[in-house]
């Protein structure tokens, strides 16, 4: 389980994060939303100990991550990024690699490379694995990153829940790779250990994969509960700046905007 | 694995051969039975050797394994700096530390006699040291931000090049104000050159490479992982900040050592990490170890160049390093398309 305790953070007087309180769970998608400048960038960048709280306090299953150190966590935790560039010729392989080396010193054991073969099989990159990772589109090298960081917690660890951050991992990928890839995270859920957290932008994507919703907005949670919880009419309105219609078929939601002059 | 070795294999044969020819060859030429002659006679009867081995013994043995372990030190000192900044056109010297060194040796040049500092023949590599560490300390110093209290790597990029402006400046007055033979010493040493290899430089420089570069490759993987930038790096487990510090640590003591016994050496450091990614990626544990190889390589052929050409004079081997370095170097950009 992954906790956070009234975490706040300023930079000078400037607070981006106010006294937020948060649990995430294994087994279902924990999408955090909210407009530009909400703070959501800044509160996953806390959660994953890239940036630490002006007060409150991170937990990993009840331990501070301050408790934690840095190899212990980097062997359990992981991150995806918007967009990582690479200024040396590598393969893809290396790259995906790199996903272990929290966990070997020198030379990796076969399970290591076990462990980065299934990972790019799992987001079809196989075929790319001797090619240069410069050569590559940004489709293609997005997959490969979600493959080196999958490789990084791929083995369940005992006693322990594994942590996967995805901080806007959408933004550079059409609309087929976007379903691709929550697709691919959906599945990798099922693994009881895995605990997800993702920032996305897209409204009607969160609400077909996400199950745990938190909505914030100038640092504050506005709302926090499933799709249908969290995405009211008066919610985005708020938030956003927009004018929703939001249609509820069964299980599914569709949200449209509309700009309307007050 | 495998496919790493090989050209490990190739280079450490290239090694031999270099070296054998280095030896050998230069304003006299020394035969291989006296070589042999030579080895056995020192340990046994020194006071007979020949004009011929005692050339062999006293200089070009260690010049030869000084033109090695300088062109290690500053290769791995290249590797290492490219990795760190996470950029190609990185050279060992960005920190501050060879302009720093070359003042530090051009004080002494000038004002040397006027200071009455002197420590013999140790005393060019001492000044040449501290203006090394003085102005990677002040470059340091200066990038350190204000508001966070970290250093990033592109404030550390520009006040290197800033402080290596100011040191050359001051290098450029020292030179100015200078009588003949100072400004001709200054320039000289600028240049580099190995003429003054003797058996306490070479153990100096011999054990400095060594151990820098060792410890080097136990931070390859951190190094690596630092590719994908200091963010990402800090999600593998690597402490940024703490390899930050000893990679700089260990680059500003292998190029302080080697610049303060040779004078500045430009390119080596520069073209031998793109020659090495060029046949076989940018694993820096493949780097660093084949960097030791290729760097000695490379500079002892520019060095056998060096002393060949206008044989008996010697051209200064910095120009050397650099009339074969600038083509190469730009054959590679156009050839090869990094990321800038």
């Amino acid at each position: 389980m992954l906790t956070a305790e009234n975490i706040t953070y300023k930079i000078g007087n400037n607070v981006l994060v106010n006294n937020v309180s948060v649990t995430y769970k294994p087994g279902v998608l924990n999408l955090i939303l909210g407009p530009n400048g909400a703070g959501k960038s800044t509160l996953i960048k806390l959660l994953c100990n890239l940036l630490q709280p002006t007060s409150g306090k991170v937990m990993y299953n009840n331990v501070v991550l301050s408790g934690i150190s840095i190899k212990e966590q980097a062997q359990i935790r992981s991150v995806l990024s918007q967009s990582t560039d690479i200024a040396f010729p590598l393969t893809a392989f290396e790259v995906v690699m790199m996903g272990r080396y929290p966990h070997y010193d020198v030379t990796a054991a076969q399970k290591d490379i076990e462990a980065c073969t299934k990972a790019m099989q799992l987001f079809d990159v196989e075929e790319l694995a001797d090619r240069n990772y410069l050569s590559l589109s940004g489709g293609e090298k997005q997959r490969v990153h979600f493959a080196r960081v999958i490789a990084q917690i791929w083995y369940a660890q005992k006693n322990k829940y594994r942590y996967l951050f995805l901080d806007e991992p959408l933004t550079f990928l059409d609309v087929y790779y976007q379903y691709h890839f929550m697709s691919k995270v959906i599945q990798l859920l099922k693994q009881k250990d895995l605990i997800v957290v993702g920032v996305v932008h897209d409204l009607n994507l969160a609400a077909k994969y996400g199950g745990y919703i938190t909505l914030i907005n100038h640092g504050n949670i506005i709302a926090a509960g499933t799709p249908k919880e969290v995405f009211t009419n008066e919610n985005i309105k708020n938030v956003y700046r927009l004018h929703p219609t939001i249609e509820n078929a069964g299980n599914s939601i569709a949200i449209t905007f509309d700009i309307k002059e007050d | 694995m495998a496919k790493h070795n090989r050209p490990t294999i190739i280079l450490l044969l290239a090694v031999f051969v270099i070296s054998i020819l280095s030896i050998r060859y230069g304003a006299v030429y020394i035969s291989l039975s006296e070589i042999v002659s030579s080895l056995s006679k020192y340990f046994t009867t020194p006071e007979s050797m020949s004009l011929n081995e005692r050339i062999f013994m006293d200089i070009r043995l260690p010049r030869a394994i000084l033109c090695l372990t300088v062109g290690a030190g500053l290769a791995v000192g290249g590797t290492l700096m490219q990795a760190l900044f996470r950029n190609p056109i990185v050279e060992p010297g960005l920190v501050g530390t060879s302009s720093g060194a070359a003042f530090g040796s051009a004080l002494y040049f000038v004002l040397g006699a006027v200071l009455h500092f002197n420590a013999g023949e140790w005393t060019l590599p001492i000044a040449a040291c501290a203006g090394a560490l003085l102005s990677t300390v002040l470059v340091f110093t200066l990038s350190q931000s204000s508001q966070t209290g970290k250093s990033s790597i592109i404030a550390l990029l520009l006040t290197g090049i800033a402080i290596n402006a100011l040191f050359m400046s001051g290098v450029g007055f020292l030179s100015y104000i200078a009588r003949d033979p100072q400004a001709r010493s200054i320039t000289f040493w600028g240049l580099g050159t190995l003429s003054g290899a003797n058996w306490h430089s070479v153990a100096i420089t011999f054990f400095t490479v060594i151990i820098c570069s060792v410890t080097a490759l136990r931070f390859s993987n951190s190094l690596n992982a630092l590719m994908l930038g200091e963010t990402e790096a800090a999600m593998l487990g690597v402490n940024v900040k703490r390899l930050k510090l000893i990679v700089l640590t260990i680059n500003v003591i292998m190029i302080a050592v080697c610049t303060a016994f040779v004078g500045v050496i430009s390119f080596v450091g520069l073209i031998v990490p793109h020659l090495l990614r060029m046949t076989n990626g940018s694993d820096n544990r493949f780097l660093i170890r084949n960097s030791i190889l290729l760097g000695g390589i490379i500079l002892s052929a520019a060095d056998l160049v060096a002393r060949m050409l206008l044989r008996p004079a010697e051209l200064p081997i910095g120009i050397v390093t650099s009339v074969i370095g600038v083509p190469v170097f730009i054959f590679l950009l156009r050839k090869k398309n990094y990321l800038f």
